[in-house]
């Protein structure tokens, strides 16, 4: 197995993101720098947290057109596994590979709490069964109020698409919403940051279950490994 | 004597100079004296600007340089696995201190008042990148950030308007670069009210041949321009930092520069990855305050050599600026860097990669001289070290504020202030609590990533932040705490001083941590004001005497004069953080008791003193007595003590007592993020004077600790043997109540009503209707 990280101009997170796959689940992880034109044999792309470009004119408006962007797009097309967490859910939603938007928080502040999350019946190896009925996982965030229209909300839920929804509300977001997957199952978008949340010392290790559960959709066996 | 400079290419800068136009640059007569004494002919007006921002306070310290003398800058012990201090205080950007294993840290804390109260967003902002960019140009990875903040009364809506700006332009620059905001300390009080203090600290980490000096050597090398493009912006920062501010201040907006956190990490990144290559970089400085000015002619003054730059070659995102706005910009994000000669290939395609300026603005000389030249005319060209070294430095004129003498004879009996009885005792915890200098800082913090790199252990709202580092394939856990008290050093300078660093001292003991030096941040008022200098030298004197008393080096700091407002001068603030070591991740301590059940014990005696309390403040309105009693060896004492009991094991929470005394330190115990948890304490015992001292005074040197009851004997006997006052003073149980007898009233009140207040009062007070 082998995971991507993919590094942009102001991603903050990749070194998180990075260990928690290399040192918190012992997974082979390399970086990506925006400016290749591929993602490199990867089995899952991670793209990170942080500020790309600065975050500026609108969260992951820029990073979309980064040459890598391409790739990753060509890769998910191919049911390549993506996870995009905090600044990379962000980006996912700009290059329309999820659907949906994120924009400031409703308190008009950025916000570094840790969230309990209810766990959504999504997948075979996303749901209560397998992480149990809610995870914690910590935010960091000025820009997680997620929004999608009426006809785009009620097709997330026709379809399971939704993975987890806060407990309580931190950012505005509709329907509780924290994070949610791509139709065909393979695109992986949150806010919470599971790479925050896989050291001993950290407020949960619950990270590690849930990027567990992102790969099982393609590596069953994972889960398997866990209970065994 | 030499001839005169060719005139200038932009012809405003070819006026005379008139006494007018010195006093506008803030300079002395006298010191224009001097600087034609050195030059040996009158200074250009380019010229005259870059000696008004060298010769500031902020740069050139000619009003505390005699002061910080005093500091000690290396250990007396001989370090053993690690303490030992690489790079000394005031010897280039930041210090640097050996934590073991072939690795240091860098860190220090600098100011930004001045442009946080005109301009609090942009001012707090740019005084976080600014301190980041001290620390990377030491070849050190930025890994945290701390900050102490000074505000006026939370009522005041002006005070409001200063703590929403300063926090949320530290959160857009921090979060955005990177780096966790762990801790930090926060006190409001009167005396700040118009004039914040807004002290930014940032650790860096790096192996010892990482280290990288701000030097320019080697006759010919190139001297490199990276980082953003320069504008007209913070014209002159660095002078304006040193006055006093006034109603026409706001006009002073230019002033204040505009900080870009994207661009600070990009060049972050590309800074450290082109000094990982191996004798690429010969010297680098950032372009902090008097930007360009200040870089050039101090890494040559360091390097003992001189350095010519073409401004023409110079970034620059406007048109038409002359020498002067160059040379005194503060444009944000801008870095010089000397490198090999040869090499400038390498350079160039690392800053490319990035997408980012890298220009060859001039080389290394072996004049001695700073020389600028633009349009192909020298507009500039002074010796390097009559700005630097050579600065005038003055000892001013130092008195006593009247009447501190009859304040600090002070007593509560001679001034017929009644005991509190068990309904004054009700009311005081809760409203010290929910005080906004005691109150939780949630609203503050958790707009700061405090998270990100993964490696906070303990953040903000603990005694002292402690975060892991990864280090190569080791791992070391560094704990910092910052601390000062305004109101003790008004009261007392000197003692103000020494109880700041005790309590830091003590804030790492409880959490597990051995100190290894200290940055400080000396804030103070107008020192030709006699009072205020008085004030400035005692607290020196004070902090140099604690540092020397504990043997904890000074690693750099920053000195911040002139913070008045129309109201007066602020309470004379040396604010300082001392960054240790915790050797084991088992010591890892923090202030929260973990559950019901434990033995509370008190170490350190019981107070008979009310001067400079909070309770004093929040509950009769007084700013009075004398500075709580500290004696050094206690202090000593107690910090070996909690440290050797934590590295027993049998330390399940410790908190050290201090702004609102043993019932607020109690209660913070209490807070923890765990379920509803209580305790019962029996004070019936101790016998003093007045209740109210017991409660809510502030003597030094004390602090609680949470234990399994079978550890309190072997607790209580290690107090003794170590001479450390100790008593158990009760139990915490799951009843949800804390209950406290005295010999003269029992009082209790439910936990979660004082953690309501204590936890929300912030929040409450900075609510904006139709949010949330």
């Amino acid at each position: 197995m082998q995971i991507s990280v993919l590094q942009f101009p102001g991603s903050n997170c990749d070194q998180d993101s990075y260990h928690l796959f290399a040192s918190g689940l012992g997974i082979p992880t390399r970086y990506v720098w925006h400016k290749s034109d591929s993602v490199g044999d990867a089995d899952l792309v991670v793209v990170p947290g942080g500020f790309s470009y600065g975050d500026y004119l609108r969260c992951g408006a820029i990073a979309r057109f980064s040459p890598v962007m391409a790739a990753v797009k060509a890769f998910a097309s191919r049911g390549g596994l993506v996870l995009g967490v905090c600044n990379g859910f962000q980006i996912l939603c700009e290059a329309g590979m999820l659907p949906g938007a994120l924009i400031r928080n409703n308190s008009l502040e950025y916000r570094c709490i840790t969230c309990e999350l209810k766990v959504q019946d999504s997948s075979e190896t996303l749901n209560p069964r397998v992480l149990g009925a809610a995870i914690r996982l910590p935010i960091g965030h000025g820009e997680g109020n997620y929004r999608i229209d009426e006809a785009g909300l009620a097709r997330l839920e026709a379809n399971r698409q939704v993975l987890l929804r806060y407990d309580r509300n931190p950012n505005g977001s509709i329907a509780d919403i924290a994070g949610i997957r791509s139709e065909r199952g393979n695109v992986f978008g949150l806010m919470p940051h599971p790479d925050r949340a896989f050291e001993r010392f950290h407020p949960s290790q619950d990270g590690l279950a849930f990027a567990r559960a992102v790969l099982a959709t393609r590596f069953p066996e994972l889960l398997a490994q866990k209970s065994a | 004597m030499p001839d005169p400079l060719p005139p200038n290419p932009d012809p405003i800068l070819n006026r005379p100079i008139t006494p007018e136009l010195v006093k506008k640059h803030g300079l002395l007569p006298e010191e224009y004296a001097l600087i034609e004494r050195r030059l040996g002919r009158p200074p250009t007006i380019t010229e005259l600007g870059i000696f008004s921002v060298m010769w500031s306070e902020h740069c050139s310290y000619k009003n505390s340089r005699p002061l910080l003398r005093g500091f000690p800058t290396e250990r007396k012990s001989p370090a053993a696995k690690y303490g030992r201090v690489l790079v000394k205080a005031g010897e280039e950007n930041a210090g640097i201190i050996d934590v073991g294993d072939g690795w240091a840290v860098a860190f220090k804390i600098e100011s930004h008042n001045h442009p946080s109260a005109i301009e609090p967003f942009e001012g707090a902002a740019t005084g976080v990148g600014g301190i980041i960019r001290d620390i990377f140009t030491m070849g050190a990875r930025p890994v945290l950030l701390t900050n102490s903040l000074r505000f006026g009364e939370l009522e005041s809506p002006a005070t409001k308007r200063l703590l929403r700006g300063v926090v949320a332009g530290i959160a857009h620059y921090g979060n955005c670069v990177g780096v966790p905001t762990v801790g930090g300390d926060v006190y409001f009080d009167r005396s700040y009210e118009g004039n914040p203090l807004v002290n930014a600290l940032c650790l860096g980490t790096l192996r010892h041949d990482q280290i990288r000096l701000g030097r320019a050597t080697g006759v010919g090398n190139p001297v490199f321009y990276v980082g953003a493009a320069t504008g007209r912006d913070g014209l002159g920062g660095a002078a304006f930092a040193s006055k006093e501010l006034s109603a026409e201040s706001a006009a002073d907006r230019p002033a204040v520069q505009k900080g870009d956190p994207f661009m600070e990490k990009l060049l972050i990144e590309a800074c450290l990855e082109m000094m990982a290559v191996p004798g690429l970089v010969v010297g680098i400085q950032d372009m902090g305050a008097a930007g360009l000015t200040c870089s050039t002619c101090e890494t040559a003054s360091r390097g003992g050599a001189g350095i010519e730059i073409e401004l023409d070659r110079v970034p620059q995102r406007e048109t038409g600026m002359n020498s002067y706005e160059i040379m005194l910009s503060e444009s944000q994000e801008r870095m010089l860097v000397i490198v090999q000669r040869g090499r400038e290939r390498e350079i160039e395609e690392i800053f490319a990669k990035w997408d980012l300026h890298a220009s060859n603005i001039g080389s290394v000389t072996d004049t001695g001289r700073m020389v600028v030249r633009q349009g192909g005319a020298t507009v500039a060209d002074i010796p390097a070290g009559t700005l630097t070294d050579e600065a005038p430095i003055y000892t001013r004129e130092a008195r006593e504020p009247a009447g501190l003498a009859t304040t600090q004879a002070w007593t509560p009996e001679g001034a017929g202030l009644p005991d509190v009885d068990r309904a004054g005792a009700l009311g005081a915890l809760p409203r010290l609590l929910s005080h906004p200098t005691i109150a939780s800082k949630r609203w503050l913090y958790r707009q700061y990533d405090h998270m990100v790199q993964h490696g906070t252990v303990v953040g903000p709202g603990s005694d002292a932040a402690v975060v892991r580092l990864r280090l190569g394939d080791a791992e070391k856990f560094i704990a910092i705490s910052n601390d000062g008290n305004g109101r003790y050093c008004a009261l007392n300078p000197y003692r103000g001083a020494l109880i700041a660093m005790a309590e830091c001292l003590r804030n790492l003991a409880c959490s597990g941590a051995v100190p290894l030096a200290m940055t400080d941040n000396l804030n103070f008022g107008n020192p030709y004001k006699p009072e205020s200098f008085f004030q400035l030298r005692e607290c020196v004197r004070g902090v140099a005497d604690a540092c020397r008393f504990f043997d904890v080096p000074v690693v750099g700091g920053n000195v911040s004069l002139y913070n008045e407002s129309p109201e007066g001068s602020i309470d004379p603030t040396p604010t300082v953080a001392v960054v240790g070591l915790v050797e084991d991740e088992a010591h890892v301590t923090r202030q929260f008791v973990p559950g019901p059940g434990l033995s509370l014990v008190l170490l350190g005696g019981a107070p008979t003193e009310l001067g400079g309390s909070q309770f004093l403040g929040i509950v009769h309105g007084l700013k009075t007595g004398d500075a709580p009693a500290l004696d050094l060896a206690g202090e000593k004492r107690l910090d070996t003590l909690i440290l050797g009991q934590i590295r027993a094991g049998r330390v399940k929470a410790a908190h050290d007592l201090s702004e609102g005394g043993l019932l607020v330190a109690v209660s913070e115990m209490l807070f923890g993020p765990g379920g509803p948890v209580g305790a019962a304490l029996d004070l019936t015992g101790v016998a003093v004077p007045r209740t109210d001292a017991l409660l809510f005074g502030e003597s030094q040197g004390r602090a609680v600790l949470a234990l399994r009851p079978g550890d309190a004997g072997a607790v209580l006997a290690a107090a003794t043997e170590a001479g450390v006052p100790a008593r158990e003073i009760g139990r915490t149980d799951g009843s949800g109540a804390l209950a406290v007898s005295t010999s003269r009233f029992q009082a209790s009140w439910p936990v979660p009503d004082l953690r309501a207040g204590w936890e929300t009062s912030i929040e409450v007070a900075m609510r904006r209707p139709g949010l949330e």
